[in-house]
């Protein structure tokens, strides 16, 4: 029944179409989006607002329907119980029943799943413990702050030990401790196996967790691959020389080849074109002495990347009824 | 088991709202004031105390039934709790059902509760408690039964305040349904249709008005009494089927 037998999510042309306001006017916030995430990888969905992301999640946790396209989870279509069996959701700005505490909040998503018992008693303690609101197990929700209940959201998708993991801007909210707290918690769920597929507009945090991305703007998407391979379509050679202690008749030669030359004070920060202009520069520097402080190639990221695109991204598709 | 712990989470939801304790306090002070009533009244004052009593249990349980049930699913989807249940391998059926048993949780505490009170009452002004009085209160929660799954079906469609307004219309009519077709006897053909129409397809609650046979000591088979409790029975499955229907191709959004 799976499409590719490695492939954890697998979609279909998935679309969309939403109708807004009193004459019924169609919005079509995903449009045919295929795109596959592959089992044991971190991925990341990326998009600026309004892009698209939480709809198409919304149609693989089954909470609404596609217009058209299909998708299958695990091999099973989505909507489906079987799909759902072996996934956690954290869905965007999550609202939780506020009158539970902590602890019968988690309880009460392990029964969901069937789980109960002591078994279900030791794994509740252990998640709270895992997101940090171990302190927090008798607290009702209400209480709690944005924060608090982005992580008790967290421990609610990894309730039923899940092997695929979806998470909705599950950052947002959280402090900068937070979220390397939360970033470091999506590692630890792919060394152990799972698959995650998150969603962000925080570019930062997909590069450095994901091993493939997806772009999405407009509801089109625009990119798919590994982080590195993207990258590489808009990668430069450049590199950032910093250097100290250059007599200014070095500093005349430098000009000659250099991209820029910025002084910084004691130090002369120079930016240079090729590899071939860093070896020469850095001959130079070591013939009058000099002393080099840094050397800094300029990677191109994934946030020129998200720019170029999103400059060249077509308004959305707009029928009027 | 899924089912049970939705219908737990929504007792200890119902629990937490005012509303439901202002409906319980106003019906006990309805029960309680036919002990006043009672004695201004010559002659015949238990028939009046009963008659007082069920018709209170019956109207604020009616009324919780319906402005807690419409609140039901349409609160779950509003605040979004809905998503991280649908999420979960849990079918929206499943959901509905669990919500709705909820309800009938907290409407059977309730019931209890009123008829705690009248039998106070009762004792109160030594009036003679007969079994058929239970028997009364059991079809009257039958009906609550019906209510709340009316009340549900309309929330799994249209706004709170439509689905308030037309269950409580059908709460109206459907204690009318004997003289829809009275009604329609006397108008043209269309209307003669329509009423009949209604007659047909609106719950004849009347039925679980046992009132009647409380005040006049009038004993009521067992037979009919399972037949009732089946009628209601069978169109509370029948509206909860329909609910189903609807809430499975809902968007949640
Ligand atoms: N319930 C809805 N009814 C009508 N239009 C909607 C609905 N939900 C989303 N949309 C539209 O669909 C498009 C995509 O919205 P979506 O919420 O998926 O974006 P997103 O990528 O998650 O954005 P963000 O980063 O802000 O969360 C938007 O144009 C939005 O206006
Ligand atoms: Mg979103």
């Amino acid at each position: 029944m799976g499409v590719g037998g490695d492939d954890v999510i697998c979609l279909n042309r998935l679309s969309k179409t939403f109708r807004v306001g009193f004459w019924g006017k169609k919005v079509t916030a995903v449009d045919q989006v295929s795109l596959a995430v592959r089992r044991g990888e971190v991925f990341g969905f990326l998009g600026p607002n309004g892009a698209g992301k939480t709809t198409t999640l919304k149609m693989l946790m089954g909470l609404i329907y596609p217009t058209s396209g299909t998708a299958t989870i695990f091999g099973y279509p989505i909507g489906t119980p079987q799909a759902k069996a072996r996934l956690g959701f954290l869905p965007e700005s999550p609202y939780f029943y506020d009158y539970l505490t902590g602890r019968e909040f988690l309880r009460f998503y392990g029964h969901l799943f069937g789980l109960r018992g002591a078994w279900l008693e030791r794994r509740v303690d252990e998640l709270l413990e895992v997101v940090g609101m171990a302190h927090a197990r008798d607290l009702q929700l209400r209480k709690f702050s944005k924060g608090m209940l982005q992580r008790v959201g967290i421990a609610q998708a990894l309730i039923n030990d899940p092997e695929l993991v979806v998470l909705d801007e599950p950052m947002s909210g959280l402090d900068p401790i937070g979220r390397k707290e939360v970033r470091d918690l999506i590692l630890r769920l792919k060394e152990s196996g799972k698959t995650v597929l998150f969603s962000s507009h925080i570019l930062h945090d997909a590069e450095l967790l994901c091993d493939r991305v997806a772009m999405i703007m407009k509801g089109r998407l625009v990119a798919c691959g590994h982080v590195s391979d993207l990258l590489a379509g808009g990668a430069t050679q450049e590199a950032e020389l910093l250097v100290e202690r250059l007599l200014p008749e070095a500093l005349e030669r430098m000009r000659s080849f250099a991209k820029k030359v910025v002084l910084q004070g004691e130090q002369v920060m120079v930016v240079l074109a090729s590899q071939q202009d860093v070896d020469r520069a850095i001959d130079l520097v070591r013939s009058v002495k000099g002393k080099v402080v840094s050397l800094t190639p300029q990677k191109a990221s994934l946030e020129d990347l998200f720019i170029r695109e999103a400059k060249g991204a077509r308004e959305p598709v707009e029928v009027a009824a | 088991m899924k089912i049970l712990s939705i219908a737990f989470n929504t007792f200890r939801e119902n629990l937490r709202d005012k509303l439901l304790y202002n409906l319980l306090i106003f019906a006990l002070l309805m029960i309680g004031s036919s002990i006043i009533i009672s004695k201004l009244t010559l002659g015949d004052f238990d028939r009046l105390m009963i008659d007082i009593g069920l018709a209170s249990v019956n109207l604020f349980g009616v009324l919780i039934a319906i402005f807690i049930g419409i609140g039901l699913v349409s609160k779950e989807i509003d605040k979004k709790t809905i998503y991280t249940i649908v999420s979960k391998p849990v079918a929206r059926y499943q959901f509905l059902l669990g919500k709705y048993l909820g309800l009938l949780v907290t409407l059977l505490i309730n019931t209890t509760i009123m008829t705690g009170g009248l039998l106070v009452v009762l004792w109160a002004r030594n009036v003679t408690v007969e079994g058929l009085l239970f028997q009364a209160v059991g079809m009257i929660f039958v009906e609550f039964m019906v209510m709340t799954a009316v009340a549900m079906l309309f929330s799994t469609f249209t706004s709170t305040t439509l689905s308030a307004i037309f269950t409580l219309a059908i709460y109206v009519i459907g204690h009318l349904t004997p003289d829809l077709k009275t009604f329609g006897e006397k108008m043209d053909e269309l209307g003669r249709l329509v009423m009949n129409g209604l007659y047909y397809t609106l719950p004849n609650l009347e039925r679980f008005n046992l009132k009647g046979h409380v005040i006049h000591h009038q004993a009521i088979s067992g037979t009919d009494l399972v037949l009732i409790a089946c009628y209601g029975l069978a169109y509370t499955a029948m509206l909860l089927f329909l609910a189903a229907l609807i809430f499975e191709r809902r968007d949640f959004r």
